[in-house]
């Protein structure tokens, strides 16, 4: 990615432009997840889909312009442990909505 | 290692100030598990707040207690917060006066603080209308999640004022320059947290 010896000038400039890019996508992506909520055109599920889809999208963006996190890292380390929580997360996360979702229609 | 490399999550110092940036990588690691045990208390509390939308017991629900507007006016707040943050970030690391660096830890600060106030009205707004977290466990799921990354938040301004009376007193050195780096990612870390709030807790609530 950047050369051995970078040129301090030519670095900041193009972590300005990261930021910049960064800020300017995360902007447009939740101005759209709004818009789709404020102004309804589709059926609710393809609305929420279409948030969640937008979400998702606007977290890699944060992930990558602002925290710098890339797959091109000559340390990994970084990369591994997201990966490695993202996973643990989503096992947590859905396991417990459906557990208790079968719970609850079992209550029914 | 050459001087540019990337080394570790955030800004890296590596061609400005090679000796902060070999410190630094430990230092930022030991901060990301953090980070992501964190993220693990949000993940579950957004789980339970999941299983709990239907739980209203006749009491106010999503739709009737959010508002889009306040929540679309927070969102591009933080948003801004984050990207005046980055700025500062890189102004620290390429050796930009006293002034500049504190002017957008100020403008950051200005900007949480803002954030902060409008999420107290919206708040105080839904418990006058009734919408307390007793009421219901929808609400009680609602005031577990969404205040708590208010209180990071409020963490995350003290913090700032800390490292904005640390840079003055301490000049940059080190230790300073890598808890600024650590400030940032949190900084970062509790906007992709809000994206997950607005879109699960308020924008799925409120579609109809």
């Amino acid at each position: 990615m950047t050369a051995p010896q970078a040129d301090p000038r030519r670095e900041k400039r193009r972590e300005i432009r990261t930021y910049a890019i960064g800020y300017a996508l995360a902007l447009a992506l939740t101005g759209g997840a709004f818009a789709a909520v404020h102004w309804p055109r589709f059926p609710a599920r393809t609305t929420l889909g279409l948030v969640f889809g937008l979400a998702l999208v606007q977290m890699i963006v944060h992930l990558r312009c602002f925290l710098h996190v890339s797959l091109r890292r000559s340390s990994r380390d970084d990369l591994l442990l997201i990966l490695f929580s993202t996973l643990i997360i989503i096992l947590m996360v859905a396991g417990t909505i459906v557990i208790i979702a079968n719970l609850h229609g079992r209550m029914m | 290692m050459s001087a540019g490399d990337m080394r570790h999550a955030g800004i890296n110092l590596g061609t400005t100030d090679q000796e902060t940036h070999d410190q630094a990588e430990p230092d930022i690691f030991g901060f990301w598990i953090f980070l992501m045990s964190d993220a693990v208390i949000f993940a579950l509390l957004f789980a339970v707040y999941g299983t709990m939308l239907g739980a209203t017991v006749g009491g106010p629900t999503a739709a009737s207690a959010y508002k889009i507007g306040p929540t679309f006016a927070e969102t591009v707040i933080l948003l801004t917060s984050s990207f005046t943050f980055g700025l500062g970030s890189i102004a620290m690391k390429h050796g930009a006066s006293n002034r500049v660096l504190l002017g957008w830890f100020a403008a950051t600060l200005a900007l949480g603080l803002a954030f902060l106030g409008l999420e107290l009205h919206d708040f105080a707004t839904m418990i006058g209308d009734g919408a307390v977290p007793t009421r219901s466990g929808f609400l009680s799921s609602f005031f577990a999640l969404v205040p708590l990354h208010g209180v990071h938040v409020l963490a995350g301004c003290l913090w700032l004022i800390v490292m904005m009376v640390q840079v003055p007193i301490f000049g940059r050195d080190a230790r300073v320059k890598i808890n600024l780096l650590r400030l940032g990612l949190f900084w970062h870390f509790l906007d992709i947290v809000w994206i997950a709030i607005f879109s699960v807790v308020y924008l799925q609530g409120l579609i109809r």
